[in-house]
């Protein structure tokens, strides 16, 4: 450890509120369709990876990422709505396991429909240029595009939150997480909300998939590893809690990248180490029923 | 304004109303009493769309709704203030006031109309930003109704507003259906609180074991005690 300075440190932080990025994503959708739709959707995993896809083939045909950072998270979370609306909703007010083992199996289905489109290795992604290079952010050199990737997020999250706090069709969606009965009484067909948060949860999974498609090769399998931390991070945020994804996946973020460095061997463990943790003190989760998406 | 004929409904296999018919004219408040469990929740929710099994016919203002969803009966006129009154946590009086509105076509009158409820209601004026679900269960119960009322529905079905509530509360929330019968509004009324209930009502029916076992004018049934005790002893 003779080569540990104070600013190695904190870069491992700042590259772990990076990766901590793409996790808050993944939680947040995962956790606004779990607090509306009451839904745990096993295929988001899947839907991140069709939306690294989805980046890879429109780039092809645009060679403008900023298009791509556009269209993509409309194209995946227009699948979302089909999705929502042929295969989800005849499985609502039905046994719990229904939805659960559909979005599973359909995660599936993505994945092999992927591997005969595109094949099975992976496709390189090359970082889209203006955000390539490393700048000095004062403690160290530090890649353009991680930091874009921490900026990126902090706006999503923050126009979410101006969305669900502050527009009329977050009232509904909060009122309706915690009573959609009294909003039909109130005249609003809540499937119609359902539908909406559905393609909301699944467009946010595509554009994490593009995001997260220059850091690593994209491959159709991406997914998978990706879904289960996902689920770590909205177990420890509390499910259905915006604040809650935002805070533990910066937190996973961090945990990784540190014990990447100090314990490379335990990286890929410690996340559940940490869930395991949070859960013996707070089952519910660090933010859970605290108020939906609150 | 509401016709129901030879109405049945069913939770599961249970078989809850057996067949009921009765009407609310407009303009009139009509009071169903009858004891715990006759059927008088399950009534309302039926008029509302959200007994999922149910046979027979409910015509509101012209047209049959049975199998119409909740939601659409609400755009026709018809609000419903549940027995558990179903204030949203988390959210402020405002934000519950304004959830009555915003599914309505009228949603561009939000301001103006919560500025009237805001007068008709002057317990809520003072708590407009306070968590609703912090409120006594009769301020609570205030604004199920005033929000019941924000898109000046031409109907509204009332399960047991004054249970669980002070009495001072109960005279002034009674005063208030007085004036909104006044102002053209169409009211049922379930109540525990007979006398009371009677008191403003045109009609009456009593309701056992999910059959209308009787119906007359209010002011017949108030002097008919023996009538009230075999029926709503509780
Ligand atoms: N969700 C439900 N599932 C099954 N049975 C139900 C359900 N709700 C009510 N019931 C049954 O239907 C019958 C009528 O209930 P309902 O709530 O309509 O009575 P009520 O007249 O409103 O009684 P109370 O005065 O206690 O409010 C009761 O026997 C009750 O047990
Ligand atoms: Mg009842």
């Amino acid at each position: 450890m003779s080569g540990l300075t104070l600013e190695l440190l904190l870069l491992q932080i700042v590259t772990g509120v990076a990766l901590g990025s793409v996790f808050v994503l993944l939680a947040i959708g995962l956790s606004l369709i779990f607090g509306m739709l009451t839904i745990v959707n096993f295929a988001h995993g899947a839907f991140y990876m069709v939306g690294a896809y989805m980046g890879v083939f429109l780039y092809g045909l645009t060679k403008n990422f900023w298009i791509c950072l556009v269209l993509v998270p409309l194209a995946v979370g227009t699948i979302g709505l089909v999705v929502e609306r042929f295969l989800v909703r005849p499985l609502y007010g039905r046994n719990i396991d229904d939805p659960l083992l559909l979005t599973f199996g359909l995660g599936y289905v993505f994945i092999e429909s992927i591997r005969i489109l595109f094949g099975l290795n992976g496709i390189p992604f090359s970082t889209p240029a203006g955000l390539r290079g490393a700048v000095d952010i004062g403690i160290g050199y530090f890649p353009l595009y991680r930091l874009f990737l921490i900026g990126a997020t902090g706006m999503l999250v923050l126009g979410l939150w101006l969305f669900i706090e502050k527009t009329k069709f977050g009232l509904i969606i909060r009122a309706g997480a915690r009573d959609p009965e009294i909003l039909k009484v109130l005249g609003i067909d809540v499937s119609k909300i359902w539908l909406l948060v559905f393609g909301i949860g699944t467009g946010i999974a595509g554009l994490s998939g593009i995001l997260a498609a220059p850091l690593q090769a994209v491959t159709p399998e991406m997914g998978i590893p990706v879904l289960a931390e996902a689920f770590v991070v909205t177990v420890v945020g509390g499910m259905g809690s915006l604040i809650g994804a935002v805070t533990a996946g910066l937190m996973v973020g961090i945990v990784v990248a540190m014990t990447s460095l100090f314990m490379p061997e335990m990286a890929k463990v410690s996340i559940f180490l940490l869930m395991a943790l949070v859960l013996l003190v707070r089952p519910q989760g660090l933010f859970g029923r605290a108020g939906l998406m609150g | 304004m509401l016709k129901i004929a030879n109405l049945s409904a069913w939770y599961g296999h249970s078989h809850i109303l057996q067949g009921i018919s009765l009407e609310v004219k407009r303009g009139e408040i009509v009071t169903l009493i009858g004891r715990n469990g006759a059927g008088k929740t399950t009534t309302l929710r039926s008029i509302m769309g959200l007994v999922p099994k149910r046979q027979g016919s409910v015509v509101f203002d012209g047209a049959e709704i049975l199998s119409e969803p909740a939601h659409k009966r609400f755009h026709r006129g018809l609000a419903y203030v549940p027995e558990e009154r179903r204030i949203v946590p988390g959210l402020s009086v405002l934000e519950n006031l304004r959830l009555g509105i915003i599914g309505s076509a009228s949603r561009s009158k939000e301001n103006e109309r919560i500025d009237v409820i805001a007068e008709t209601f002057p317990r809520l004026k003072q708590r407009l930003t306070q968590e609703a679900i912090t409120m006594s269960g009769g301020e609570q119960q205030m604004l199920a109704i005033a929000r019941a009322m924000m898109a000046e529905p031409q109907m509204i079905l009332l399960d047991e507003p004054s249970e669980g509530i002070m009495p001072i509360l109960v005279d002034e929330m009674f005063e208030l259906f007085r004036t909104m019968k006044a102002a053209g509004t169409t009211i049922m009324l379930v109540e525990q609180n007979v006398e009371l209930a009677l008191g403003i009502s045109d009609r009456a029916y009593i309701m056992d074991q999910g059959e209308i076992v009787y119906h007359d004018t209010a002011a017949a049934l108030l002097a008919d005690k023996a009538m009230q005790e075999r029926y709503c002893a509780v």
